[in-house]
């Protein structure tokens, strides 16, 4: 299956106006001892129907958490997904256009990027925000680089309690700039205070938290701003944004910076990717925020219209002075968060928290009815929270998939220093008592 | 307007007052129903410890009806692939086939859970190891990490790889070397890496300067960074010697791959002697741009750099069955989970879909399409650089701009009106009113010949009316934006009281 409608005759026409004998010749540039002179090993090409056939059979072969019952989350959560949210997504014209660098012929993209903007504000209570980044773990990173640019200082200290790969990720980027990373211990499934305490001096540009953090648990955040803002370190906080119907947002705690993941704002898990990163910043800092920012301004007629602003700030413009070098961001995702938050609302966002809080509640307590599991902690949480298996958390975890359950997440896979029996439950709105229920008298049944 | 100028606008004209969502619908307006909760509901506030929200968000009350045309009515003022040419030069805006869409909403696909067990992901990884492997083929460098979520995550990721690679071998460096002609994403990564930039000039061909490169090389050089083909949209004659002067101080060369849908088949960056590269699938293989992402930016590498790419990487284990397999002095993750999944899998079925030779095929038209436009053009407008070229080349508007005053950006504009994407401009910064276009291999002749014809007609309106050129556009939904306000009045959220 080929995507080109150009027929040999008109090749041959083609060949003639630019004065080439054959396709070989217009690489003549390429130097011969560099031709590839043997076909590509890669299989011939298929028929739709073909391709289809392979692509459906490849489907087959996974167990997808969405034909199990899942209670696995750890930064990536099956909500449902409004069926308008795909209907919107499949529209061409959004889809198939490119980054709005003409607003002209880009209404449509720039207009939801400012409301996706109003929307982040509005849930995370920050300023400004941006038209999205990679991910949860990118966008804790640009923060913290962003938080080194304003205060001039180059370590930021991060809770043990924010997601080990977010933690790597930083670890990863930091490696490779000036950039000292500082992490502080967590104590009863929430940062310790003491040793956040012991972490914080002057040369500290932030301190990272998330809340709901990995293990599911609520943090203090505001005794944590209070540390962070003597020391003179801005605040960053990830937040679950699907939560923050629920939740106080980290504005009223005093955070600085707040992103996130936004995955569940009406995004498939698709294995993990493509979600998208939201990033939320008060206006002071808004020159040294990374990303694409759309603005509303009027055209020569005066009509409403949007456009890619502050631009000065990108690497199209600065180069090596860009506050990152973010170009392709994730503006599909965004669009599926600002149709899923439309769809939603404010009663329907606070309902779809109120129900993941609530499930979650219930199955903690079935689970610890069930005898297997300890309570590691008692720290208040939202949609997750941690359990100590008195087995093996990948045994339990492989047994329930043979049973029609993704029960969770072995905290070992992700953290190879946890305890072989700390295992992450989450509820979304999607599960059922029943399901719950259920999940607990297969755990007693083992 | 004259007679040639009324074409069918590029857009449907809006429908209706222009309105923001939050201004659409009213309080009783609801899209959205909560089935009733199963479980008891206990109390929010107390269960939350005491963090519960005291102050609503203000979202949206709207309908299903009125967000099925709210948004219906963005889209009719966007233009996308499916809109029209869009020959936006180093941006490859390719048909994106509508089987990768359906096929990464399969529930086999969509449904996965990152953390799922691999007994339960194999179709998954089996993909991830087939694309990697494939991808390994067409650039000529075997080892390939799938993570980086674009192309600018890409570059970031390879010259992490190439710091840890030098640091291993006890050997820090300084400086990447770029050309002038570089994306601007090239120096923006460099300092990311905590790296200083030192920009060469090109030659006069507008390939690499030999020259300048060996003089801007020495043992603190950790890498050259190169788009090759060029941004130009030409092929460096000299890059066996490019690679080979780098490779002489101990540095190591990447390519930025962004331009790979000119050479699919042809020639390897890999074989040119390229230690890494990235691959923008959003451009070659097809994904679509979604409005500015998501796309995917896996980095390719020589043997030599694989023990350093960001784990885990999917493989297949001698048993047949495919695992998780984190290299041995590997830099760290990029990003959390398994990359851009759902744009792999479009990939993918691209590839599936092509084939070799139909990738190959797909390069070679892309190449045609670009000689046969640069023929029909040249003569209205100035070719800085008159060779064959690749996939893309690049026209100066510097005659229309001297001659009557009309610039670059007002022929882009112009453009709009006989419904057509402009070309890339401005970029690259060392060609003057830069217009850089790139028609790929999914146009038909009577697009690029459509195209063409509005090119010249607009050259001809330039010596005509050159009035006329500066208010263009006339028939799109809005008009030219007040840009300058949006920077000094900056309205970057929606707030009630306005
Ligand atoms: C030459 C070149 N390099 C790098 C990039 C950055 O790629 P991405 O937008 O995927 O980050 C682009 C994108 O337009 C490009 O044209």
């Amino acid at each position: 299956m080929r995507f080109t409608s150009i027929s040999c005759e008109q090749r041959e026409a083609m060949l003639r106006t630019v004065g080439c004998a054959d396709m070989d010749a217009l690489f003549d540039s390429v130097p011969a001892a560099v031709r590839l002179s043997r076909p590509l090993d890669v299989p011939d090409g298929l028929t739709e129907f073909e391709a289809d056939s392979r692509l459906r059979a490849l489907a087959r072969a996974n167990a997808p958490a969405t034909s199990l019952v899942s209670f696995a989350g750890a930064g990536c959560y099956d909500h449902h997904i409004p069926s308008i949210v795909d209907h919107v997504l499949r529209k061409p014209e959004f889809f198939t256009a490119y980054t709005p660098y003409q607003p002209e012929v880009s209404q449509g993209t720039l207009q939801n990027i400012y409301e996706f903007q109003t929307m982040i504000c509005e849930l995370t209570g920050m300023d400004v925000a941006n038209a999205s980044m990679y991910d949860g773990a990118t966008a804790l990173t640009e923060a913290a680089l962003m938080a080194a640019r304003v205060t001039k200082r180059h370590t930021v200290v991060v809770s043990a309690a924010v997601h080990p790969e977010w933690r790597q990720v930083l670890r990863t980027y930091a490696d490779a700039s000036v950039l000292e990373v500082r992490e502080v211990a967590s104590a009863g499934g929430v940062t310790d205070g003491a040793a956040l305490a012991a972490a914080l001096d002057d040369s500290v540009a932030a301190v990272l938290i998330a809340s709901p953090n990995f293990f599911g648990a609520l943090e203090d955040l505001g005794a944590i701003a209070e540390a962070a803002h003597a020391a003179g370190a801005l605040f960053v906080v990830a937040a679950n944004p699907v939560l923050l119907g629920v939740l106080e947002p980290p504005s009223a705690f005093g955070a600085d910076i707040v992103v996130g993941e936004g995955q569940m704002l009406g995004n498939a898990m698709s294995f993990g990717g493509p979600g998208l990163g939201f990033f939320g910043a008060r206006e002071a800092h808004l020159r040294q925020m990374p990303g694409r920012i759309v603005g509303r301004t009027v055209d020569v007629d005066g009509s409403m219209a949007f456009v890619l602003t502050m631009q000065t700030r990108e690497q199209h413009i600065r180069r090596e002075k860009a506050t990152s070098n973010i170009c392709s961001n994730h503006a599909l995702n965004a669009l599926a968060a600002t149709v899923y938050l439309s769809a939603l609302g404010v009663a329907g966002l606070e309902s779809v928290g109120r129900s993941c809080v609530a499930k979650a509640h219930y199955l903690r307590a079935a689970l610890l009815s069930t005898g297997r599991f300890a309570s590691p902690w008692e720290s208040a949480f939202a949609n997750e929270f941690a359990l100590s298996f008195d087995g093996d958390a990948v045994a339990l975890r492989d047994a329930l998939v043979e049973r029609g359950f993704l029960a969770g997440v072995p905290v070992r896979e992700l953290d190879p220093c946890a305890p072989a029996g700390l295992m992450l439950f989450a509820a979304t709105e999607k599960r059922t008592k029943a399901e719950m229920d259920a999940l607990a008298d297969e755990v007693t049944s083992l | 307007m004259t007679e040639e100028l009324a074409q069918t606008p590029s857009t449907a004209p809006a429908r209706g007052p222009r309105k923001l969502i939050f201004e659409t619908g009213s309080p009783e307006s609801r899209c959205f129903e909560a089935p009733a909760l199963d479980v008891p509901a206990g109390s929010l506030d107390d269960m939350l410890g005491g963090a519960g929200r005291t102050r609503a968000p203000r979202l949206p009350h709207v309908s299903e009806t009125e967000i099925a045309r709210h948004y219906t009515h963005l889209a009719s003022m966007n233009f996308g692939v499916d809109s029209g040419s869009y020959p936006l030069g180093s941006c490859t805006m390719k048909y994106n086939p509508r089987l990768n869409e359906d096929a990464c909403r399969l529930e086999g696909f969509a449904g996965m859970h990152p953390y799922q067990p691999p007994a339960t992901a194999q179709g998954a990884l089996e993909l991830m190891v087939g694309l990697a492997r494939t991808l390994g083929e067409i650039s000529g460098l075997r080892a390939v990490t799938l993570q980086p979520a674009a192309g600018a995550h890409g570059e970031l990721t390879a010259l992490m790889v190439f710091r840890a690679y030098h640091v291993a071998n006890g050997d820090a460096r300084k400086r990447v070397v770029i050309p002038d002609a570089a994306h601007g994403t090239n120096p923006a990564t460099v300092a990311m890496c905590g790296y200083e930039v030192t920009t060469i000039a090109s030659d006069a061909n507008g390939g690499v300067d030999l020259d300048a490169l060996r003089a801007a090389l020495d043992t603190d050089v950790a890498a050259l960074m190169l788009t090759n083909p060029n941004t130009l949209g030409l092929f460096d004659p000299n890059i066996v010697e490019v690679c080979a002067a780098v490779h002489e101080v101990g540095a190591l060369a990447y390519c930025d791959g962004a331009n790979l849908n000119a050479i699919m088949g042809v020639t390897r960056p890999g074989d040119m002697g390229f230690d890494a590269m990235h691959i923008n699938l959003h451009k070659t293989f097809a994904t679509p741009h979604g409005g500015g992402g998501p796309g995917a930016g896996p980095v390719c590498v020589t043997e030599a750099l694989a023990p350093f790419l960001p784990g885990p990487l999917p493989v297949r284990e001698a048993t047949g069955a495919f695992a998780w397999m984190t290299p041995e002095h590997s830099i760290g993750r990029v990003k959390a989970f398994a990359g851009n999944f759902g744009v792999l899998v479009r990939a993918y079925a691209y590839v599936l879909a092509l084939g070799g030779d139909g990738l190959k095929a797909a390069s070679e038209q892309a190449v045609l399409s670009a000689n046969y436009l640069k023929e029909k053009l040249k003569g209205a407008y100035d070719l800085p650089y008159d060779r064959t070229c690749m996939h893309e080349f690049v026209l100066s508007g510097a005659r229309q701009r001297k001659a009557n005053g009309v610039r670059t950006l007002d022929i882009a504009k112009r453009l709009l009106d006989h419904g057509i994407h402009p070309p890339t401009i401005y970029f690259p910064l060392i060609v003057d009113e830069a217009i850089m276009i790139e028609p790929t291999e999914t146009d038909s002749l009577e697009d690029l010949d459509r195209f063409a014809a509005a090119m010249l007609a607009i050259a001809r309106e330039a010596a005509a009316d050159p009035e006329l050129m500066h208010g263009a556009p006339y028939t799109t939904p809005v008009r030219r934006l007040d840009e300058a306000r949006a920077v000094k009045q900056p309205d970057l959220r929606w707030r009630p009281t306005q």
